[in-house]
């Protein structure tokens, strides 16, 4: 059998166990690793972890499937994660994951509903996307929102998320309210593992694309527009005494 | 003696820098007086560091509120094993969305304050494991990092102090559980996330058995600047035994939800003037003062103090002051069934009470929500949940049941409402979901 991870995957994941004291601490990012190569994790990929870290596949396998982030099934071009929990479902979360659900799911050859991680189109080819529910995504105050490769869509409504996925559907990437220019699930994957664009122009770009989003900084503002500080700090300030051990 | 001064109603400290263009990269935040206390810190000795965090008073913003000074002292003064300061990136408790924001906008002064933590606590090997939904986090972070690493911040010899000190970034993969430390240091170890049984504190036997502290991120990012301003700075806010600026993470039904860092013992009603008060000015119904964990309040405890004292006092806790506040339209079976799907859903399954429970908890409240409840699943909702808190083997039980107590508690009447099909009660958003 060929192997499927080539020369620069086995290096990387050589890289990542040279991060820790401990090699098995490498399991996770190690598992994001096989993931933007396959795009979810196989057999083959357990199996590469396995010997990597001198662990056996059922070991590997144990750890693979507690997390929700390591997919069983080949994930879409796109993965579109919508929080369904309390406060943004409240705000209209559960509408938005249903309307998806059918959306997407029209374009399938069954016509259904999408399920929960299920994919339209074609893994592997453009415009494929999976579509999940997902728990609070920590942006609460910008809800409801969405992901998707793991780049926040905040203050969502039912029509901007359908016209969202349609772009997706179609080749294009709209950009996220907060995170990187939009690629693809494979690249976010990458991504987690510890792996950034070598060419300087772009990782920049990546790590300075917007994220100031108004909910952010509102107290901030609020703070500087009316003169509000805390209290000024003391010009010198002495560390305290301790009797020396 | 003069009157001491009151402070203003926002007081920004850690969201001081979010306004500057670019407040991530190191020019920005150097600019700023980023990295003035790093020296400072390096000058003086462990021992007086952990003193002067114990003076601060700064209490643990992950949740639980332990004086992080206190915490810090558990760390053995000898170094015959590795030590390791971890920090708690994994953001998850529904409603809390503070820790993001700040390590996207603001991700030196973390680092700033994981060098001086690392130092008073003999630490050369610091983890920050990030949720792995945060990836613009993680990115930012790394791209941190390394410029941190090249100014001398971090590597060898920091500032020509003699201290080394590394960090690795490190991504979760998506599982609540995670956040609860001792599974943390089990996931960081490459393993399930599963609690471990404690003692052994993590001080004693933590990440790789050796001795560990696990702080949350706005807890770390504190320290610098208690290390510039001091104890007595630092106590200028907040409350006697809850002191310090505080990030409210206001989200829900108010007309501008975001990140308010204000003094610790802030209530609801100042909270909602500053937010624009409810939306639409649709009434307040109930609201969490620091998460689905922390029991919820209703609009009667619009002045109960939000520090840790005033908030166990009024029946709830602190938490992470993510406050989800719900206007009238929102029904309460509703809400309490989505937060207890998503405690059976995150249950790790390693203990009885917490694993049966969610199930059978989730199983009762999606049938009373879909109109098939009959009175007594309200006694046998808070029979199960008797026998879910306290006997669980970590803190998620106990905070699974948290909603549906404290919903009962206030909202009986609605819970009762359900049970009787005939009673043609007003639609309330998700009611009929
Ligand atoms: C289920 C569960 C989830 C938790 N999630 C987090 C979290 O995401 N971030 C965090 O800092 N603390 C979390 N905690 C609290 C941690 O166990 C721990 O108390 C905290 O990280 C200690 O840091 P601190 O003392 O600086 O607050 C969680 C606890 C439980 C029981
Ligand atoms: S209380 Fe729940 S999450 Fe905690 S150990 Fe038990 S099953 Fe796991
Ligand atoms: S509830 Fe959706 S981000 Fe928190």
């Amino acid at each position: 059998m060929t192997d499927v991870f080539d020369t620069q995957t086995h290096e990387r994941a050589e890289a990542i166990i040279a991060r820790y004291p401990q090699a098995r601490s490498a399991l996770l990012p190690m598992l994001h690793l096989v993931q933007s190569v396959q795009g979810f994790v196989s057999q083959a990929g357990i199996a590469f972890c396995a010997q990597k870290l001198d662990l056996s596949t059922a070991e590997v396998s144990a750890v693979a499937t507690f997390y929700t982030m390591y997919k069983r099934k080949p994930c879409g071009e796109h993965l579109v994660s919508v929080c369904t929990n309390t406060l943004c479902a409240a705000l209209g979360g559960d509408a938005i994951y249903t309307r998806l659900k059918e959306h997407l799911g029209s374009d399938t050859p069954d016509g259904k509903p999408l399920g929960h991680e299920e994919t339209v189109g074609t893994p592997g080819e453009s415009g494929s996307v999976t579509l999940e529910h997902a728990e609070c995504l920590a942006a609460c105050d910008l809800g409801p929102v969405l992901q998707v490769n793991y780049e926040y869509y905040d203050n969502l409504t039912e029509d901007k998320a359908v016209e969202l996925v349609d772009a997706l559907r179609a080749g294009d990437k709209p950009a996220p309210t907060r995170g990187a220019p939009l690629r693809d699930f494979k690249t976010a994957e990458l991504e987690l593992a510890g792996f950034f664009p070598e060419d300087e122009e772009t990782y920049r770009s990546t790590v300075d694309a917007p994220t100031a989003a108004e909910e952010t900084v509102r107290g901030a503002r609020m703070a500087a527009d009316n003169g509000w500080t805390a209290p000024a700090m003391p010009a010198k300030v002495a560390m305290p005494e301790v009797q020396k051990k | 003696m003069t009157e001491p001064r009151k402070p203003a109603p926002v007081t920004p400290v850690l969201t001081k820098t979010w306004l500057s263009p670019r407040s991530w990269t190191l020019d920005t935040y150097t600019k700023l007086e980023g990295y003035t206390a790093l020296p400072k810190a390096l000058k003086a000795s462990p021992e007086q560091l952990v003193q002067l965090v114990k003076d601060s008073g700064l209490r643990g913003r992950g949740g639980a509120g332990f004086p992080a000074g206190v915490k810090w002292s558990f760390m053995p003064p000898n170094e015959d094993k590795p030590h390791y300061l971890v920090i708690n990136a994994d953001e998850g408790e529904p409603g809390t969305c503070k820790d993001i924001p700040l390590m996207m906008a603001d991700p030196h002064s973390l680092i700033e304050g994981c060098v001086i933590a690392s130092y008073a606590m003999r630490a050369h090997h610091c983890f920050i494991y990030v949720r792995g939904e945060a990836l613009h986090c993680i990115r930012r972070l790394n791209a941190a990092v390394r410029e941190a690493y090249q100014a001398g911040y971090l590597g060898k010899n920091i500032l020509d102090s003699g201290f080394d000190l590394d960090i690795v970034v490190h991504p979760g993969a998506g599982a609540y559980i995670c956040g609860e430390e001792t599974a943390l240091l089990d996931s960081l170890e490459g393993r399930r996330g599963q609690p471990r049984l404690k003692p052994p504190f993590p001080a004693a036997a933590g990440l790789y058995a050796a001795p560990t502290t696990v702080n949350n991120v706005e807890t770390i990012a504190s320290v610098p600047f208690i290390v510039n301003g001091g104890s007595d700075w630092f106590r200028e806010m907040g409350t006697e035994k809850s002191p310090g600026p505080k990030i409210y993470s206001i989200s829900g039904h108010v007309e501008k939800p975001g990140q308010y860092e204000a003094p610790l013992g802030t209530t609801l009603r100042d909270l909602l003037e500053l937010a624009g008060g409810m939306k639409d000015g649709i009434p307040l119904k109930f609201w969490t003062p620091g998460g689905s964990s922390t029991p919820m309040f209703t609009a009667e405890h619009l002045d109960v103090p939000l520090d840790f004292e005033g908030a166990a006092e009024a029946g709830s806790m602190l938490g992470t002051t993510a406050v989800q506040v719900f206007n009238e339209t929102v029904s309460v079976p509703w809400a309490v069934m989505k937060w207890t799907q998503f405690y059976k859903h995150e249950s790790c399954g390693k203990c009885t009470p917490c694993r049966e429970g969610t199930y059978w908890l989730t199983q009762i409240l999606e049938r009373m929500v879909a109109g098939n409840g009959t009175e007594a699943d309200i006694d046998t909702l808070l029979d199960v949940c008797d026998n879910v808190l306290g006997r669980s083997f970590c803190a998620l039980g106990d905070g699974a049941v948290s909603p549906i107590t404290s919903g009962i508690q206030y909202f009986r009447d609605e819970f009762l409402a359900l049970c009787d099909k005939q009673k043609a009660a007003p639609a309330l958003a998700g009611a009929q979901a």
